[in-house]
């Protein structure tokens, strides 16, 4: 009953905009080749038809997702905004009307390609998102505290919950430089807000310190006669590196530990450091 | 600032008996390198919430926070309070007998490096162990005073593992439960005899005692957690232990069978194992240039896994007669090639519990494969998708009645399938003349050494 058509189409990029290209979809029985948001600016040989994002339509096409299929695919659909997948938008338009077909029964239909493309787009979101839980590095500048991270996929508001209850107390920033997003936290109020271009400012004495401690433990626990540099770089993949005090370019050999803190040991005394970032 | 380069060693023969270490750094670095045998550095099965004035959570599948050079899970600040110790364990690198360098942290400082590495999210929380001073009361009490500090001062609500010191009063382990998450006492080596002989400062009964204290509090502390809410938990997280591969002459069957002895009596949420890396030379132990067994290692973590989620029991993956583990094939592939009676079975039909015991199946594709076959049958193509590794289960199934088409199950292709790459280099020049029950490759397990020690067991584990 639905035609594919030789047309992409093109939203703001919301959340909202995307359930209005399902609602337009819905409504002229069609399936278009293509879902752009405007911001990926492809040169596009396909006519484009601009999709205008109108709170009444989402919110239509929201309702329906619990009550014609179940608050899991729900769930599912907000997640797969988020994953870096390409053509998400494609895939969530099919996701969903795979679910408006079938109903609940969909969360069942793993062994379906739709289903389990979203299903594997959505599980990888989630191992950054935890991996992002650790490795997360904070600066503490005086009373603010602040991280850069540089994801693959949208992970701002999955770990938001996690560190704003853990540092319930602080001020902190974690500037996501791939997206140009930043949480930002205060106690009792917390945001996501778009924020370009941001660096790190150097680390201040105390920063500087522990970072170093931090260093200094860190190749006191490898146990040399087990090392296993294969098996750290698949669990700690060497992506996130850059933002890791410990695994920092400048310091390389774990091997020479003893002269290693003696090096960070004399910056600490002439006031400079070789932290991270 | 004292200075700290390779020369230092020097210094070592000497200087063990005076607490040389002030600075907050060599300190750090003497407790860590001495923590570093202990293997758990987990912080899971804790869920707990921050609350207005305090600082951090917990987690319940636990957060790994970095991964040290050996490819271990770095989640907690894993240092001991101090490394002076009254005992002479013959595997310990911080028995009193030997020359190396000493250095105890105040619980100032140990709460305050806890704290910033905390905030900075290095850390998952502390996991706090150490050497006995004086006495196991004495040692007990140091490490409450730590711990109370953050606590309630700092009103610290992450993650902490404290080791429970053998022959510590009951009440000074109930005060220090209540501030943990975790509590630990390490069973150290897996039998009597060798404990007797390498730990002679440790029994059997003085290690299982506060185990059995530590279950009896945690018993006692869920029926108050009923009748009231906001009764303090006493270490949410379980106990854990752990032991040493690989020192003596003990059996993976004995090894096994003590594990799951721990976790049915015990009620033990983790054991783990740790290949013996020589750190010393004695006459009892292995020899300085002994490879820590890591391979054994890695197999009784991966029958440790069939024993938690996938229904074996010890006795079926070992036995008398068969008492170690095949380097070449995984536990439940040896399992599976012994028990070809048993296969195969259908996708479709069979329940949860059988689909754990086929290769190549594990607990996320079993699942998988019950919430799919509920929307329809499933097929070969199918089972690839939900994440299933063919290559190992294809001998093992069939999908509506039949057999993945093309199927050759001969001996060589079954075991080249089975094997992983990595074990398929072990026997690679004699690849050729591989068979599947008379090879001497295959049959030729490691022989637990009976030279020094005779066997010896923990009878009523």
């Amino acid at each position: 009953m639905f035609n594919t058509v030789a047309l992409a189409y093109t939203y703001d990029g919301s959340f909202e905009g995307l359930l209005c290209c399902v609602f337009e979809s819905y409504t002229w029985k069609e399936i278009p080749l293509a879902i752009h948001s405007e911001e990926d600016g492809q040169g596009l040989l396909l006519e484009s038809k601009w999709i205008d994002t109108d709170c009444t339509k989402a919110d239509r096409v929201l309702k329906a997702i619990p009550f014609r299929i179940c608050s899991e695919a729900l769930e599912l659909v907000r997640l797969g905004f988020w994953t870096c997948t390409p053509d998400k938008e494609l895939l969530l338009l099919n996701f969903l009307q795979l679910g408006f077909t079938h109903g609940a029964k969909i969360m069942d239909m793993l062994a379906d390609d739709t289903v389990n493309a979203l299903l594997k787009a959505v599980q990888q979101l989630k191992r950054e998102s935890h991996h992002y839980l650790g490795f997360v590095r904070f600066s503490i500048y005086g009373p603010v505290m602040a991280a850069v991270i540089e994801p693959r996929s949208f992970v701002l508001p999955v770990i938001q919950d996690h560190f704003c209850d853990r540092f319930r107390g602080e001020s902190f920033l974690i500037y996501d430089k791939t997206h140009g997003m930043a949480l930002i936290h205060q106690p009792g109020k917390q945001a996501i807000i778009p924020l370009d271009e941001w660096t790190l400012p150097e680390p201040d004495l105390a920063e500087g310190k522990y970072r170093s401690l931090w260093e200094g433990f860190y190749d006191a626990i490898a146990i040399q006669e087990r090392r296993n540099d294969g098996l750290r770089s698949s669990l700690m993949p060497k992506r996130y590196w850059k933002h890791l005090p410990e695994m920092n370019g400048s310091r390389t050999a774990v091997s020479s530990t003893k002269v290693k803190l003696g090096e960070s040991r004399q910056q600490l005394e002439n006031g400079e450091f070789h932290g991270s970032i | 600032m004292v200075g700290f380069d390779k020369n230092v060693c020097s210094v070592y023969t000497f200087s063990y008996e005076g607490e040389i270490a002030v600075d907050v750094m060599e300190k750090l670095q003497i407790l860590t390198a001495s923590a570093k045998y202990d293997v758990a550095c987990t912080s899971s099965g804790s869920n707990r919430n921050n609350q207005a004035g305090g600082i951090g959570n917990t987690v319940s599948m636990g957060i790994c926070h970095s991964f040290s050079a050996d490819g271990r899970c770095i989640s907690l600040l894993k240092v001991l309070m101090t490394n002076r110790c009254v005992y002479d364990c013959a595997y310990c690198v911080n028995r009193k007998s030997n020359p190396t360098r000493r250095a105890t942290f105040t619980p100032e400082e140990l709460a305050d490096l806890t704290i910033q590495f905390y905030r900075r999210n290095y850390i998952e929380g502390l996991f706090l162990s150490s050497g006995v001073i004086r006495n196991p009361d004495y040692t007990t009490e140091q490490m409450i005073s730590a711990l109370e500090l953050l606590r309630n001062v700092h009103q610290f609500r992450g993650y902490i593992h404290v080791k429970a010191i053998p022959g510590t009063d009951d009440v000074l382990l109930s005060r220090l439960g209540l501030l943990a998450d975790r509590m630990s006492v390490n069973i150290e080596l897996p039998s009597r005899e060798s404990l007797g002989l390498l730990a002679p400062d440790k029994s059997k009964d003085s290690i299982l005692k506060p185990m059995a204290l530590i279950k009896e509090k945690i018993n006692e502390n869920s029926s108050d957690i009923v009748k009231y809410n906001h009764a303090p938990r006493f270490v949410p997280a379980g106990q854990s232990t752990q032991m040493i591969v690989g020192a003596s002459p003990d059996s993976d069957y004995k090894i096994l069978t003590l594990t799951e002895g721990l976790y049915r009596k015990y009620g033990l949420k983790r054991v783990f194992f740790s290949a013996y890396t020589p750190v010393v030379e004695h006459s009892l132990l292995p020899s300085l240039d002994t490879k820590p067994p890591l391979l054994r290692e890695h197999r009784l973590y991966q029958a440790d896994w069939l024993l938690r989620f996938y229904g074996f029991q010890a006795n079926e993956l070992l036995d008398e007669a068969a008492p170690n583990f095949n380097p070449l094939l995984d536990p439940k592939c040896s399992w599976a090639l012994n028990h070809r009676e048993q296969f195969p079975v259908d996708i479709n039909r069979v329940p949860y519990n059988t689909l754990l015991r086929v290769p190549g199946i594990g607990v996320k594709s079993a699942q998988r494969i019950v919430a799919a076959r509920r929307a329809g049958t499933l097929d070969f193509p199918a089972l690839k998708k939900l994440g299933v590794v063919l290559k190992r289960a294809q001998f093992f199934i069939t999908c509506k009645g039949k057999p993945l088409e093309g199927l050759k199950v001969g001996e060589h292709t079954l075991l080249r399938s089975l094997m992983s790459g990595q074990e398929l280099s072990l026997i690679q020049p004699q690849y050729e003349q591989l068979s599947l029950f008379d090879d001497t490759y295959l049959s030729a397990l490691p022989k637990a050494e009976t030279t020094g020690l005779t066997k010896g067991g923990w009878p009523d584990v």
